[in-house]
C-alpha cells in the first residue's frame, strides 16, 4: 500500500527537476560556453533576485492567493533605500528602513484582504500601483545611483567564489523551507489554502496568518529591491516592472497549484532556476530577447499542462 | 377547497426504479398526476421525493419502468427535453440571473431577433408584461431580478416557465424561504394556473400547507410508495404515520447514564431571520437531540453557540459563565468542539494528511517558539487512529482518499485531540456506511459516560430517539417543544417539526 498523493507530489517535483536538467542538457550541446562554471554561478547570480521574490509568492500562492505587488514593492524600498543612504543614513540602518517599508506594504496587503476582504487580486493590483507611484513621487522619476564600496559589498562579496546575492538566496530558501514544513505558520498556511472556512472552524486565526503571509511577500520584494541595487549600484524607481509574472511563473513551473493548498518550497527554486537557465542560454544563443519571452510563455503553459494531465490521472 | 378532481391523466408514472450504487432510491413507484390538479409529494428526507421528481424533470435517467405523458409513453432525456415536452421545474434554489431584468430571464435563451441579430427589446417586454399580467402578479419587468424578494423572483420563474408553455410544473419546497403573506400569494398563482389547466407537482413538508393547496398527496417513505390519498379523505395524523413508519428499526447501542451539571445554557438567541427566541441546556453526561426539517435553523443554532456566525441577541453561558466570545477560536478555547454537517466543506482539510487534520486546532499544544513537535503530534495522532479505529494507510495519508465513515471519525479525532468536552454533532452519520454510523454512536456514548455534553443535530429520526436522553424539535427559527427520551416516537416529533 502506498499513499498515491504523496507520490504524486514527489514526482511533480521529480518532472520539473527532470525539466531543469533537460534544459541544462539542451543548452550545454549547443553553447560551448553555458556549461563553465562561471556561467552557472552567473546563472544563480541572476536568479537570486526572481528566486528571492517567489519565495514569498509561493506562500501567498499556498493559501490560495496572489500578489501582483512585488515588482513595485520592490522598487520602492530600492528607492528607499538609496535615498536614505544618500542623505547619510548607516549602510545597516537604511537597509532596515527598506525591509520595514517592504513589510509595510505587504501587510497593508494583508490587513486589506483579511480585514477589508478584498480579493487579493485587486488588493495587490492596487499596492502594485500605489508603490510604484510611490517610488516615482520619492525620486521625482530618476534613478539614484553611486553607492560606498561597503554597501556595493553586498553583491560583489563572495564566499569560495559563490557570490553574496546566492548565498542570501540560498539562506532564504532554507529558512523558507523550515517555516513552510515545521512551523505553525507552516502548517495553518497549507490548511487555509486547503480549506479556509474548515480552517476557521477549527480554531486558526486564518486572518492574522494570511496578513503575515502578506508581510512576508513584501519583505522579500524589499530583500530583492536591496540586493538588485547592491549589483547595479543604482536604484530605479521603474525597476522590477512584470516581476511578478516572472515569480507566479517560477512558482508555478515549480508545481504549486493556484488553488492553494500544495507546493513546495524547492519546486519554486526550481522554477525559478529553470527560468534563469531558459534566460541566459537563448543569450549565449543570441536569441531574440522578443523570441525569449515566447519561449518563456510556452514553458509556464507546458508546465502547468504536464500538472493537470498528472492530476486528471489520479482522478 | 378543491375537492373536484378532474379525470384527465396528463403525466404517468409506472414501476420506476431508479438504482445508485449501494441505494435503491426508487423501489417500483406508480404515480399519476390529472390535468389542473395540485399533487403533492410528501415524505422525510431521503424519501425518494427528489428522485423522482429529478427523473420526471429529465435531471437523471430512471433505472426502470415507463414514464407516459398525454397517454404517450415518452423518454425524458435532459432537463431541456422535458421543457420542450412541456414539463418545467422550480427548484429551491432559483435559476435567475441577478443581474439581469425579469423580461430578460424570462426569455433567456429565447429572445427574438431582428435581421442584425440584436435583440427585439419592445417584443420582449410586452410578451413579459402579458405573461405577468396573466398571473395577476404586479412586477415592472425592466427592474433587475437582484431587487425582488424570493417570493417574487419566484414568481418570475413560473413567468417563465409559462412562457415556454409548460403544462406540468414541479415546485421543489417553494415556501420554505417565503413569510406568510408570500406564500398566500403563491398558493393564489398557483390556484390561477390550475384553472387554466396546469398540473403542479409539490414538494413540501409542511402539512398545514397541504391541506390548504394540495387536491392528492402521495406519500414515499425508503423509496417506496406508501400511498395516494385525497386530501379532504386524509388526516394529518393519517400522513405522519404514513411518512415515518419504518419497517426495519435500527439498533442503538443506548446509554443510560444520570445527567450531570449544567455545562452549556442558551438564553433567548435569535437571530433575524434565521434564530428566533431559543433557549436550551446541556449537561454532562448527556445527548441532546435537536430535530427539525431541513431550513428550520438547526444548523445555524449550532453555528451560532459556535460563533461561526454572529446572533442579534440572546445570552450564551458555559459552566455558568456568561460567554461574550467572537470567534471559533475562542470558544474552541472553552471546550466546545462542532463536527459540521458538511465535513468536506467545512470540516476537513482534504489536502492534508490525517495526522495534520487531527492536530490541526490542538498545534499549539505541542510546539514551541512556533515550532511543531513531530514526534509528539504524531503519537498524539496515531493514539486517536487506534483508539476510534480510522482506516488508513498510516497517519500521513491524505484525508482525500478516505471513505466517509473514516473521514468523519478524523473530524472527530480532531476535538478528541483538543479534548472538548462539549461536542455539537450536525448531522453526524450522513452518507457513512451502517459500520461506521454504529462506531460513531459508540463513540458519543463512551464520550457521554466520561462526562461530555453532546448536542446531536440530526433529520434521522430513529437515530435521535435512538441516542439521545431529550430531544428538542425546531419549526421555522424556533423551539416547537421538546420530549425526553422515554416519551419521544416519530410521530410526536414530527407533529412539532411539521407544525402541526
Amino acid at each position: 500500500m502506498i499513499n498515491k498523493n504523496q507520490i504524486l507530489q514527489n514526482s511533480r517535483q521529480l518532472g520539473t527537476l527532470i525539466g531543469l536538467f533537460i534544459v541544462i542538457l539542451i543548452f550545454w550541446l549547443l553553447s560551448p560556453y553555458f556549461f563553465s562554471t562561471s556561467n552557472l554561478v552567473n546563472i544563480l547570480l541572476q536568479s537570486s533576485i526572481n528566486a528571492i521574490i517567489a519565495v514569498g509568492m509561493t506562500y501567498v500562492i499556498i493559501t490560495a492567493g496572489i500578489d501582483l505587488s512585488v515588482g513595485s514593492i520592490m522598487a520602492f524600498s530600492a528607492v528607499i533605500l538609496a535615498s536614505a543612504m544618500q542623505s547619510g543614513i548607516g549602510v545597516p540602518i537604511a537597509i532596515l528602513i527598506s525591509l520595514i517599508v517592504g513589510t509595510l506594504c505587504g501587510l497593508s496587503n494583508g490587513l486589506l484582504i483579511s480585514y477589508g476582504m478584498l480579493p487579493p487580486f485587486i488588493a495587490t493590483l492596487g499596492m502594485m500601483s500605489i508603490a510604484r507611484g510611490a517610488a516615482l513621487l520619492v525620486t521625482q522619476g530618476k534613478p539614484i545611483s553611486g553607492f560606498s564600496p561597503e554597501f556595493r559589498f553586498l553583491a560583489t562579496g563572495e564566499i569560495l567564489s559563490i557570490p553574496f546575492p546566492v548565498i542570501l538566496m540560498i539562506i532564504i530558501y532554507i529558512a523558507a523551507h523550515i517555516i513552510l514544513k515545521k512551523t505553525l505558520l507552516g502548517r495553518y498556511t497549507y490548511a487555509i489554502g486547503g480549506n479556509e472556512e474548515a480552517s476557521h472552524l477549527s480554531g486558526i486565526n486564518t486572518k492574522i496568518i494570511k496578513t503575515t503571509v502578506y508581510g512576508i511577500s513584501g519583505l522579500l520584494s524589499g530583500f530583492a529591491g536591496v540586493i538588485l541595487t547592491a549589483r547595479l549600484n543604482s536604484a530605479q524607481p521603474i525597476a522590477g516592472i512584470m516581476y511578478e509574472l516572472d515569480a507566479i511563473a517560477a512558482v508555478v513551473i515549480g508545481g504549486t497549484s493556484l488553488l492553494g493548498g500544495e507546493g513546495k518550497i524547492s519546486g519554486t527554486l526550481i522554477g525559478a532556476l529553470i527560468m534563469g537557465v531558459l534566460r541566459n542560454g537563448l543569450n549565449l544563443l543570441g536569441v531574440s530577447s522578443f523570441v525569449q519571452q515566447i519561449v518563456i510563455g510556452v514553458v509556464i503553459i507546458i508546465a502547468v499542462l504536464v500538472d493537470m494531465i498528472l492530476k486528471k490521472r489520479k482522478k | 377547497m378543491n375537492s373536484k378532481i378532474p379525470d384527465n391523466i396528463v403525466l404517468k408514472v409506472s414501476k420506476v426504479c431508479k438504482r445508485f450504487p449501494g441505494v435503491k432510491a426508487l423501489d417500483n413507484v406508480d404515480f399519476e398526476l390529472r390535468e389542473g390538479e395540485v399533487h403533492v409529494l410528501l415524505g422525510e428526507n431521503g424519501a425518494g421525493k427528489s428522485t423522482l421528481v429529478k427523473i420526471i424533470s429529465g435531471a437523471i435517467p430512471l433505472s426502470g419502468g415507463v414514464i407516459s405523458l398525454f397517454e404517450n409513453e415518452v423518454v425524458i432525456k435532459s432537463p431541456k427535453h422535458a421543457q420542450e415536452m412541456g414539463i418545467a421545474t422550480i427548484y429551491q434554489e432559483l435559476n435567475l440571473i441577478p443581474s439581469l431584468s425579469a423580461s430578460e430571464n424570462i426569455f433567456l435563451g429565447r429572445e427574438t431577433t431582428n435581421r442584425f441579430g440584436l435583440i427585439k427589446k419592445i417584443n420582449l417586454l410586452s410578451s413579459s408584461r402579458r405573461i405577468l399580467e396573466d398571473l395577476g402578479l404586479e412586477i415592472d419587468c425592466q427592474v433587475q431580478v437582484k431587487n425582488f424578494g424570493i417570493a417574487q423572483q419566484q414568481m418570475i420563474e413560473v413567468a417563465k416557465a409559462l412562457s415556454m408553455n409548460a403544462r406540468i410544473l414541479i415546485m421543489d419546497e417553494p415556501t420554505s424561504a417565503l413569510s406568510e403573506t408570500e406564500i398566500q400569494l403563491l398558493f393564489k398563482t398557483i390556484r390561477r394556473l390550475t384553472k387554466k389547466g396546469v398540473s403542479v407537482i409539490y414538494i413540501s413538508h409542511r402539512l398545514n400547507e397541504l391541506f390548504e393547496i394540495g387536491d392528492r398527496v402521495t406519500v414515499l417513505r425508503d423509496g417506496k410508495l406508501i400511498g395516494t390519498k385525497r386530501i379532504v379523505e386524509t388526516t394529518k395524523d393519517e400522513l405522519i404515520k404514513m411518512m415515518v413508519n419504518r419497517d426495519l428499526r435500527e439498533h442503538y447501542p443506548k446509554l443510560k447514564t444520570d445527567s450531570g451539571k449544567e455545562v452549556l445554557r442558551v438564553e433567548k438567541l435569535s437571530s433575524k431571520g434565521k434564530l428566533k427566541n431559543i433557549s436550551f441546556v446541556v449537561n454532562e453526561c448527556e445527548i441532546l437531540g435537536i430535530a427539525g426539517l431541513l431550513g428550520s435553523g438547526r444548523t445555524e443554532l449550532a453555528r451560532a453557540v459556535f460563533a461561526a456566525d454572529k446572533f442579534d441577541s440572546g445570552k450564551i453561558f458555559i459552566r455558568g459563565k456568561l460567554q461574550t466570545l467572537k470567534s471559533p477560536r475562542a470558544v474552541i478555547k472553552n471546550g466546545i468542539g462542532f463536527v459540521t454537517e458538511d465535513r468536506k466543506a467545512q470540516g476537513l482539510i482534504l489536502s492534508l494528511s490525517v495526522k495534520e487534520n487531527i492536530t490541526l486546532s490542538s498545534l499549539k499544544s505541542f510546539s514551541k517558539f512556533g515550532f511543531i513537535n513531530f514526534k509528539k503530534e504524531k503519537e498524539k495522532a496515531d493514539r486517536f487512529i487506534n483508539e476510534i479505529k480510522i482506516k488508513a494507510i498510516n497517519a500521513d495519508q491524505i484525508v482525500y482518499y478516505l471513505s466517509g465513515g473514516n473521514q468523519q471519525k478524523v473530524a472527530l479525532a480532531k476535538w478528541l485531540c483538543m479534548e472538548s468536552n462539549v461536542l455539537i454533532f450536525d448531522e453526524p452519520t450522513r452518507g457513512i456506511d451502517i459500520g461506521s454510523k454504529i462506531e460513531i454512536y459508540s463513540l458519543m456514548n463512551r464520550l457521554k459516560s466520561e462526562g461530555a455534553a453532546i448536542i446531536m443535530i440530526s433529520s434521522e429520526l430513529p437515530e435521535l430517539i435512538g441516542m439521545c436522553d431529550r430531544i428538542i424539535v425546531m419549526h421555522r427559527h424556533q423551539i416547537a417543544g421538546e420530549v425526553s427520551s422515554s416519551e419521544a416516537t416519530q410521530e410526536t416529533i414530527m407533529r412539532y417539526a411539521v407544525g402541526a
